[in-house]
Parts: C-alpha cells; structure tokens; sequence
C-alpha cells in the first residue's frame, strides 16, 4: 500500500543568532548596516550558530495509522508537525501529503473573546479548514459535544475554562480531514471530558482516518497509537510498535531500566564480605515492566551474594524522583545471614503510594551495629516510570490535572453535614474526628 | 472510559477500514523550501476564500461588540470629524471654499481618508495582532493584512450612502463624472492594500513600524487635501504636492463627488504608483512570510 504521508530528509535549521537576540529593532539594523554594510553576506554561510531542529527526518505513514510522536522537550516534535501543517517552512526536505490536512496545535485557535459561542464555531471551524457548509450540518452535534447548549449565545470571555475548552476542542474533534494532526491538545478538561476527546480520536482512526498525535502523556500515546516514532535532538531515533518505543524512551530517559544484573561476580558493586547479583523491579506476578500503572503494587528485589559465614546486616532502598527523595524505606531489623551463599531481600510497594513520574531507586546495605558499615551503597541503580491510567480508581479520582507530591496515597475522605451552622460544635474537635472515623468518645 | 483496545496492536495488523481507502495519485499537498521568487499563488487563496470572508466578519463584528449604539459609529464617526473640521476651518482658519458647501467638501475627503487610514492602520498591525494564527495554522498569510481592509470596506460603503443623502440635502446635482466614483474607490483600495501588507510584514520583524506608522498617518493628512482644496497650494508646488498619490486620488474623489475638474495627471501618477506599489509589496510579503512563524 501508498503511504499517504510521505516525509524524505526532512530538516530545519534556526539562526540562532537571530533568535537570541528578539530585541532586534530597526534601529540596530541600521546601526549594524552602517557600521559593516557587508557584514550579513559574509556571516550568512557561518554555521556556528545553527540550530537544527529536525535533521533528515524520514518517514512513511500508512493510511489508517495513528502514530504518536513522542520525545523529550527541544526534541523537535513541535516543528515536525509545524512543517506537516505548514506553519512554518523546512529548510531542506520534502513532504508529501496524499490527504487534505487538518492540524490542531491548540485548541481554540483564533476565538475571540467578544465572540459568542455560536459566532466562534463558525469563525474556528473555518480558520481549522472545515467549508461553511460542513459546519452547518454540523454544528448541533458540536454544540451537544461540547455540552454548552445553554449559552451558545454568550460571549466566551463569559464561559469558563471548562467551558470554553470543550468548545474549542468540540469544533476540533468534528473536523474531518484524511490526516490529522494533533499537539499536546488533551492537557486540558476534566477527566470524563478527555476521555470523550480521546474516544473521539479513536473513532477518527477507525474510520480510516490518519492521525498523527504529539504529546507528553504517555498513556495516552499508548492508549491511542498502535505505532510511534522517538525523536532525540531533531533526529528520528526509535520508530515501531508504540510498547517498545515508549520504554525505550522511557530508559532512554531515566539512568537505567528496571532490572540491573551483574554476570560477573568479581565486578559487581560490594567487596569481599558482600556483592550485589542483581536489582529488579517486577509487578506482583514477577513480569518485568519499566512503565507500569500507579494501581499496581510493585516488587522490589535485591538479589546479593555473601562471601564471608556470617554477616549481620539489613538492606535499605531509597526512592528518588523529580530531584528529591520520595522516601526511604529499610528492613526493620538487622539480620544475621551465613555464607558463602546468595540472598533475595524483596519489598512491596502497595498500590496507589506513589505520584506519577519516573523513579529511580538507590540501594543501601549496611550494618549499624558498633561501627557503621557500609557493604553496599548506589545511587540511580534502577529507574521505572509510574502512570495514571486515569480510570478514576486512584488518588486523583476523576480528577484529570496537574497533582503535585512524590507521593500520592489513595486517602479515605468523607463529608458529611454538621447542620445548621453552630460555633460550639465546630471547636468540638474530638467529636467532629469520632464521628467522621466511627471511634468511641 | 474507553478500553485500551489499541494498546499493543501489531502495527502490520490489515485493519478492514483501510481496504476501501484509494489514495490519490498525486500528492494533495508537498511542502518543500520554497526560493523567494515564488509567485502569489492564486489557487491557494480562491480556496481560502472563506476564511478571507470570515477575518472580515469577525473584524467588523468585535470592532462594535458592546458598544451602545453599535454599526451607527460608522456614520457618526466622520459626520463628528466633518462638524469639527468644517467649524475650525471656516470660522478659525477661514480656509476658502470655491463657493461649495464646505460640510461637503470636508465629508468627500475625509471620506477616502478614513477608509485610507484606519485600513492602513488596521492592516499594518493585522499580522502581530494575529500571531496566534500564525504559529498555529496554516492559510496564505496575504488574507490577514487583506480582511483588514476588506473590514474598512464596509464602512466606506455605509459612508458613501452618507455622501449621497448630504448631496442631496445641499441640493448638489450629480455630474457623469460620479461614474469615476469606482475606480477610484478600487484604486484607494489598492493602494491602501499594498501599503497595509508592506507595513505588515515588515512589522513582524520590526515593531518599530507599528510606532511609527499611526504618526506617519497623522502627518500624512496634513500633506493630503482632505481638510481643504487643492486650490490652497501655490501653483508652482503643486507638481511636488501631487508626488503624493493620495493628494491625486482623494481630490479625485472630491471632484467626481461636487463635478469638479478632474486632474488627469495626477490621477493617472497615482494609479501608477499604486500598482507598482502593490506588485513590490506582494513580492517583498511573500519573501518574508516564509519567518512569520518562527520571529513573530
């Protein structure tokens, strides 16, 4: 089959230079022209300060196929779907497109405050490439997706943000283009809201449409792509089955993978009386997994060999993310362990403890007993990732954005009314926890 | 919550949608580094039309959204200019008349001037006042310095119904030279519409230019017969007052409004310069457009 998206040593390249220095202003240029009229022509050819954002970039898309982008920031994922939609120009490449083009880079492009919402979907859905007619037909399904009804004739500077983000993304996810385009756009709304967004998105690919999707949630690529492409630094490194593409990404990021493992004995981190085997992190069935849902208890195992006949020690892991130590968690008691032999220490991390992010995890194993003795002790030996599959069953509930922390424990709330307002009861603080948490006066 | 029914999908899997797809032969769209000499492409704009339509809409729209009185401040606004001109400029400056109702002569050259001004304004800041289209969808940039001046259109129509209820109300018999009334307006038109884009596109660079330009307008009414007649200039000046196009066109209109003596010359000079100027400014926006995206 013909790809329907064909794109061959796509590059672009920033004049850094000109970038930097935004203040650029008339009269600069012209003290520069005087000064050195000549200058821009010799310095035109410098690459010093040449970025490239994209560089040879070549790729085929099949019709039909959602392909999610992903990759760190700067990695030149933006510019890539700004040349597809034409926003910008490369500077060397070419791309073919055998589909109309519908890109989406934010949602609610070119609404106007003063606009009610009926005057917006008609100005948005043309800015976005759809035909008066089309809207027309339209437009009362737009109107029931986005849930406005009631004030389809209010200005959007009234709306809230809610509301006004439905509405944008209603006109979006109603556009009907062969290849759609699609940046970072789900960020936003409520949980219930997003997953209407991304159904949306799915049925556009079932009936044959191509979608190529940007973004940094990477569930959601997962949950939407069946194929996915890694940029690093402008160049397409990884390019496959969307599973692979995400973890190698995602060890690509983070130090290292989820298991560590020293065939060499002699080499391994330790010394004489104690030597570290291997570091996994599993789910509870012990499969191997460097991105796994926050919903899913983990299995730390430490596997460490002893070489001296006794030893008396305990093992200590720490969690790292986001630059912080999330916790420490130690072996309650110092164990007294014979050799020569090797040993599995393992702890569980329940469920739905800590926040979304990536981990990595440092091992301690030490005795404090007398003099203090460190026998093992490692920084970033293994990493994974944690997501929220946003099925409503952990700590954020249905609540769909940013929650900051390391820790994110599923906590039990109730509310309940007090009654009419009364000043005494509330000061009651022992009566107010007894009655919450069913204790006894 | 929608299943996670793609997750894993081996990416070879024959999906039955795709069967029934035929792709075209050629492609729909190739975007390639384009060389600056590339012409205005004409295709590409029929098929934005709409969009173009819309932008106008949308101009005139906002422009009296909360306002009381609304679409009236299109008549109200020169009718207060031509009452404020016509009482500094017969009772203080006592500026001759050659006999016509000077309300007249005033209103048939502010007429074009408004047009000209708030059009060049308009369309000058259009681009960075529409930054967020720009980086983020793509249409042939031409139409946003276009609908801005299409949105002034609008009120110089409402303005010329104005003009003709004044020629009647001072009893001014229409001459056969009112028939130059359209292409002279398409003339106006033309030379706004290539100074608007030219002062757009060198605005995304340089904002100095939208600084500067509201000031050059200022200046430029002084230097152009709108608040009195030519006939004011000494004649030996008149070739050098006349280097400015606008002082051509706006007593061009002046006299196919009152049937006054057309100045050939001048009008034709005009036409000239607003041509040339047109076809340069098409040509310097579609060099520079290829970095709106990137430095607006």
């Amino acid at each position: 089959m013909k790809p329907i998206i064909k794109v061959e040593n796509l590059s672009k390249s920033y004049d850094l230079s000109r970038i930097i220095n935004t203040s650029e202003t008339l009269r600069d240029s012209l003290v520069e022209f005087i000064r050195s009229p000549f200058a821009k022509l010799r310095t035109r050819s410098s690459p010093v300060d040449t970025l490239w954002a994209l560089k040879n970039v070549s790729l085929n898309v099949m019709p039909g196929e959602v392909v999610g982008i992903i990759g760190r920031n700067g990695a030149g994922k933006s510019t890539l779907l700004k040349i597809l939609s034409r926003v910008t120009e490369p500077t060397a490449g070419r791309v073919e497109l055998y589909g109309r083009v519908g890109s989406l880079l934010e949602v609610g492009t070119g609404f106007h405050p003063e606009l009610t919402g009926r005057e917006n979907i008609f100005l948005n859905s043309v800015i976005l490439g759809m035909s008066h007619k089309d809207i027309k037909n339209k437009f009362d399904e737009i109107v029931a997706f986005a849930e406005i009804e009631r004030f389809i004739d209010t200005p959007v500077k009234r709306y809230s943000s809610g509301m006004y983000v439905r509405l944008a993304f209603a006109v979006a996810a109603h556009l009907n283009p062969e290849i759609l385009i699609v940046d970072e756009v789900l960020a936003v709304g409520d949980l219930a809201f997003q997953n209407k967004c991304l159904g949306k998105m799915e049925d556009a690919s079932l009936t044959g449409r191509t979608v190529l999707f940007v973004s940094h949630n990477l569930p959601a690529v997962t949950r939407l792509c069946s194929r996915a492409i890694l940029l690093d630094s402008g160049s397409l490194v990884r390019d496959g089955a969307t599973a692979d593409v995400v973890s190698s990404y995602l060890e690509g990021t983070v130090s290292s993978g989820p298991s560590r493992e020293w065939q060499d004995l002699k080499l391994a981190p330790g010394g004489e009386e104690l030597r570290l085997v291997s570091v996994n992190v599993t789910k509870e069935d012990g499969t191997r997994i460097s991105s796994v849902s926050v919903g899913s208890p983990l299995l730390l195992k430490l596997k460490y060999f002893v070489g001296v006949p006794e030893l008396k020690f305990r093992c200590a892991v720490i969690f790292n993310t986001q630059g912080t130590c999330a916790f420490v968690s130690v072996e309650p008691s110092e164990t007294l362990r014979t050799g020569p032999a090797t040993y599995s220490s393992v702890v569980r991390i329940p469920a739905n403890l800590l926040a979304e992010g990536e981990y990595t995890i440092g091992i301690s194993i030490f005795s404090s007993r007398g003099s203090k003795q460190h026998y093992v002790r490692l920084q970033n030996v293994v990493a994974f990732h944690l997501f929220d599959p946003l099925t409503g069953d952990s700590a954020r509930g249905d609540y769909a954005e940013r929650i900051n922390g390391v820790v994110s424990p599923r906590l039990e709330w109730q509310s309940y009314s007090e009654g009419p307002f009364s000043v005494t009861e509330i000061q009651d603080h022992d009566a107010l926890s007894d009655r919450a948490f069913g204790g006894t006066p | 919550m929608i299943a996670p029914k793609l997750e894993g999908l081996p990416i070879e899997l024959d999906l039955p949608h795709q069967s029934g797809l035929t792709l075209p032969s050629k492609p729909v769209v190739v975007i390639e580094p384009r060389n600056s000499w590339a012409a205005i492409n004409l295709r590409d704009l029929w098929t934005y039309r709409e969009l173009f339509y819309f932008l106008i809409w949308r101009d005139v729209k906002v422009r009296y959204k909360q306002t009381v009185i609304g679409i009236i401040w299109v008549v109200l606004q020169p009718l207060l200019m031509t009452l404020i001109f016509t009482i500094f400029m017969t009772r203080l400056a006592r500026v001759p008349s050659g006999g016509l109702p000077y309300a007249l002569l005033v209103f048939a050259g502010l007429l074009p001037w408004t047009f000209f001004s708030t059009a060049v304004a308009g369309s000058g800041a259009s681009l960075v006042t529409n930054a967020q289209l720009i980086t983020k969808v793509y249409f042939p940039r031409m139409i946003i310095p276009g609908a801005a001046i299409g949105g002034r259109l609008l009120d110089f129509a409402v303005g010329l119904i104005m003009l003709l209820v004044m020629m009647i109300y001072y009893g001014v018999r229409p001459t056969g030279s009112l028939l130059l009334l359209p292409p002279l307006i398409v003339l106006i038109t033309l030379f706004s519409w290539g100074f608007g884009m030219w002062m757009s596109a060198v605005n995304v660079k340089y904002r100095d230019t939208g600084i500067i330009l509201p000031v050059l307008i200022q200046l430029w009414m002084f230097v152009s017969p709108v608040a009195y007649p030519v006939s004011l200039i000494p004649e030996q000046w008149r070739w050098l007052y006349f280097l400015n196009p606008l002082a051509g066109i706006i007593e061009g209109f002046r006299a196919a409004v009152l049937g006054l003596q057309i100045n050939w010359p001048a009008l034709a000079y005009a036409a000239l310069f607003a041509v040339v100027l047109f076809f340069y400014s098409a040509y310097a926006f579609r060099r520079m457009e290829k970095t709106f995206a990137d430095i607006i």
